[in-house]
């Protein structure tokens, strides 16, 4: 396992996670999801390189099989669905959260690094604990569950479900041997059918209640 | 054997789906929880049953939950012709296929002995759900689906990160990396404590969304509200069922590897957290089936409180697991056929029910007075044998906290249902021409008998069943 080779990604995926954050436009928020999306796929061989075994611990079948499938699915399909259901929506693109933008990104910032040092404690591996890979993959699945819980829209909600399931992916990643083929595969058609499945309830809204945004979804209440 | 379990009622959901007929197409249903049933049978007589290379195991947790699932299901599935056909206006083919997957799916949780899998099937439940709980398609059916499949989705993904952890725990100890769950529970007396603690907790945050414990109960009162009264039962006996014991089977990897008393004090303070929620909430229920989802709410907890304790309550609490699921079944059905007359979920305006369905009406009646621990009920006894075994045990505060919660359910909750079902027949009985029969009626008697039996009579093969799975939780987890 070579993950001196996936800092720099890793780096970039905090600046997305960032992004997503600040910024309102809908579609910057999906395109950044499947910017994600196609990164995790693009270093998933690498954190499986072995050194010693040249390219050949690279290129496998299975390794790429599924970085393929990961880029499709995540950075491609999950993200088209929720731009056409997007499309489809009398919503704005300019999304309206509980929490302003600027309070989410210092949020986002201060839970950062509330992870990073948290990962500092963790008992890591010797091999790990010098690499950026679980600080990552915990300050994404924090900034999921920021945008989960402060954002009003359902698409921005479905967008934050992926990206708290991007940083699991990430953590997924030390632990290939753990997570046999079929099991990866069943993941990633869980969380694909599911994105599906929240896609149609979306459409159900729009046909079913008159106006844009999620206030409709809280008539349900004590 | 093993793989069949799983196979034959997902045939059966592709054998729905090409149905044309809406009329003849729930009858599928039937057939399927007949042909897993008789399968369940001869899994449950069969020791040592495995598959898929030892990632399938049928162990005697997994036969007790696999056989309450495969009672439950044939009798709501029974129920299911009968209420679909007063629903003509609905194509039932995608919800019909979906009930089968779910089967399918839910005896995939129980046979797993791999954990990556069993997080696969778990979320998979979470989604063939969904057109079962939008069968009604308004938009009020609509939110709650949203709510359901939303929490649960990101429980469940919570659930995967806990997963990930314990395996890495593993990991860090030098051990190689795995998600069998028979390995990491063989090695667990060498996991790293640090991710084995972060592990559970983050599991039973997301097994505990999909199970209903508070405080991530929230999509339940929603769900059991809005979905047809067979849904709910499916929803409160199978599938919470099947998360309890993913649940267990993670606490006997903490108890193996030396951390009960961590495992264990969470287990009583989400217990007792999630029995109060739902006491609070049951207590002037406004709407008669959110009042069953607040109901569900309690029994998860007593569940968690009684592996908790351990000893005698972990018996209750396997025994109250089949109590509560049969009783639920009684309930939600009942409660099903309640709405479709009275076409209000407002208890305010509902009176008279045994006049205005008398086999309902009573069964309601009789669901309530199991569920709140009546004798001669089957509730009663686990429900009792989990106060006793507290007290023995020592856990003063947590028996006299259970004790009192029962009791305020038993009067909040029996106020809200004699003046459902006494009385004069209120204006809203009028609203529908519907009327008890025999094929709304019967699996509803069906489950009451089974909990009047249960309470009167455990047959020998359930008290053997029962004591295998005990003495397995206690083998499992030493200390």
């Amino acid at each position: 396992m070579n993950l001196s080779l996936i800092d720099p990604f890793l780096v970039v995926l905090l600046m997305l996670n960032f992004i997503q954050l600040g910024v309102g436009r809908l579609p910057t928020i999906i395109m950044m999801v499947a910017l994600q999306g196609v990164i995790l796929g693009v270093i998933f061989p690498f954190t499986h390189h072995d050194a010693s075994a040249g390219w050949e611990g690279v290129i496998s079948i299975r390794l790429l099989a599924l970085a393929a499938a990961m880029i499709v699915m995540k950075g491609w399909l999950m993200p088209r669905m929720l731009y056409y259901a997007f499309k489809e929506s009398q919503m704005r693109g300019q999304i309206d959260p509980y929490l302003g933008l600027t309070a989410s990104l210092l949020l986002g910032a201060l839970g950062t690094g509330v992870m990073m040092a948290f990962s500092s404690r963790l008992p890591l591996r010797e091999e790990h604990a010098s690499h950026l890979l679980v600080p990552a993959a915990l300050s994404t699945v924090f900034t999921g569950l920021l945008i989960l819980t402060t954002r009003r829209e359902p698409l921005t909600q479905v967008a934050g479900y992926l990206v708290l399931e991007n940083g699991i992916v990430i953590f997924g990643l030390l632990l290939v041997e753990a997570m046999p083929f079929l099991v990866e595969v069943g993941v990633l058609l869980d969380v694909f059918v599911g994105v599906f499945v929240m896609g149609i309830i979306l459409q159900q809204v729009d046909r079913h209640l008159p106006s844009p945004g999620s206030d409709h979804l809280r008539t349900l209440k004590e | 054997m093993a793989e069949l379990l799983i196979l034959v009622p997902w045939l059966f959901g592709g054998w729905a789906f090409a149905i044309s007929s809406n009329k003849w197409r729930p009858w599928v249903l039937p057939l399927g929880g007949l042909a897993h049933s008789v399968l369940t049978v001869m899994a449950l007589q069969e020791p040592g049953l495995t598959g898929l290379n030892g990632w399938l195991s049928l162990d005697p947790l997994g036969k007790l939950v696999l056989g309450l699932i495969s009672v439950m299901f044939l009798l709501c599935a029974c129920y299911a012709p009968g209420y679909l056909a007063q629903r003509p206006e609905r194509n039932n083919r995608v919800m019909c296929s979906c009930l089968m997957l779910s089967l399918g799916m839910m005896t995939l949780i129980i046979l797993s002995h791999h954990l990556g899998l069993m997080w696969v099937a778990m979320e998979a439940t979470t989604l063939v759900s969904v057109p079962g709980l939008y069968f009604n398609h308004n938009s009020r059916s609509l939110e709650a689906t949203w709510k359901y499949l939303l929490i649960c989705s990101v429980g469940i993904a919570l659930a995967l990160l806990g997963s990930l952890f314990f395996a890495y725990s593993a990991v860090h100890a030098g051990l190689e990396s795995t998600l069998m769950f028979d390995d990491l529970l063989k090695e667990a007396p060498q996991l790293s404590v640090p991710w084995l603690h972060t592990a559970f907790v983050l599991l039973l945050v997301g097994y505990g969304t999909k199970m209903g414990l508070a405080p991530m109960h929230t999509w339940k009162p929603d769900a059991y509200g809005e979905a047809p009264g067979m849904i709910g039962a499916l929803l409160a006996g199978c599938m919470t069922n099947c998360a309890f014991l993913s649940i267990l089977r993670f606490v006997l990897i903490a108890r193996a590897a030396g951390q009960r008393e961590f495992a264990d004090r969470i287990l009583i303070f989400v217990g007792l957290f999630s029995m109060a929620v739902g006491t609070v909430f049951m207590v002037r229920q406004r709407d008669f089936k959110r009042m069953l989802g607040y109901s569900s709410v309690e029994h998860m907890g007593i569940l968690v409180l009684g592996i908790g304790i351990g000893g005698g309550a972990c018996w209750a609490a396997l025994l109250h697991m089949i109590n509560n699921g049969l009783t639920k079944g009684v309930l939600f059905l009942s409660a099903g056929n309640i709405h479709r007359a009275y076409a209000t979920k407002q208890t305010a305006d509902v009176r008279g029910v045994i006049r205005r369905l008398p086999v309902s009406g009573v069964m309601f009646l009789l669901g309530f007075l199991a569920i709140t621990g009546s004798p001669p009920f089957a509730p009663f006894i686990s429900e009792f044998g989990l106060l006793s075994s507290a007290f023995r045990q020592g856990h003063y505060w947590a028996g006299g906290l259970f004790a009192s919660m029962l009791l305020i359910v038993f009067f909040g909750y029996g106020a809200t249902v004699t003046t459902m079902v006494f009385g004069a027949p209120s204006p809203a009985a009028k609203s529908t021409t519907f009327q008890d029969s025999f094929a709304t009626c019967w699996p509803i008697v069906g489950f009451g008998l089974l909990v009047l039996m249960l309470g009167l009579y455990l047959p020998p093969f359930m008290a053997e069943l029962l004591r295998d799975a005990v003495s397995y939780v206690e083998m499992k987890s030493p200390g």
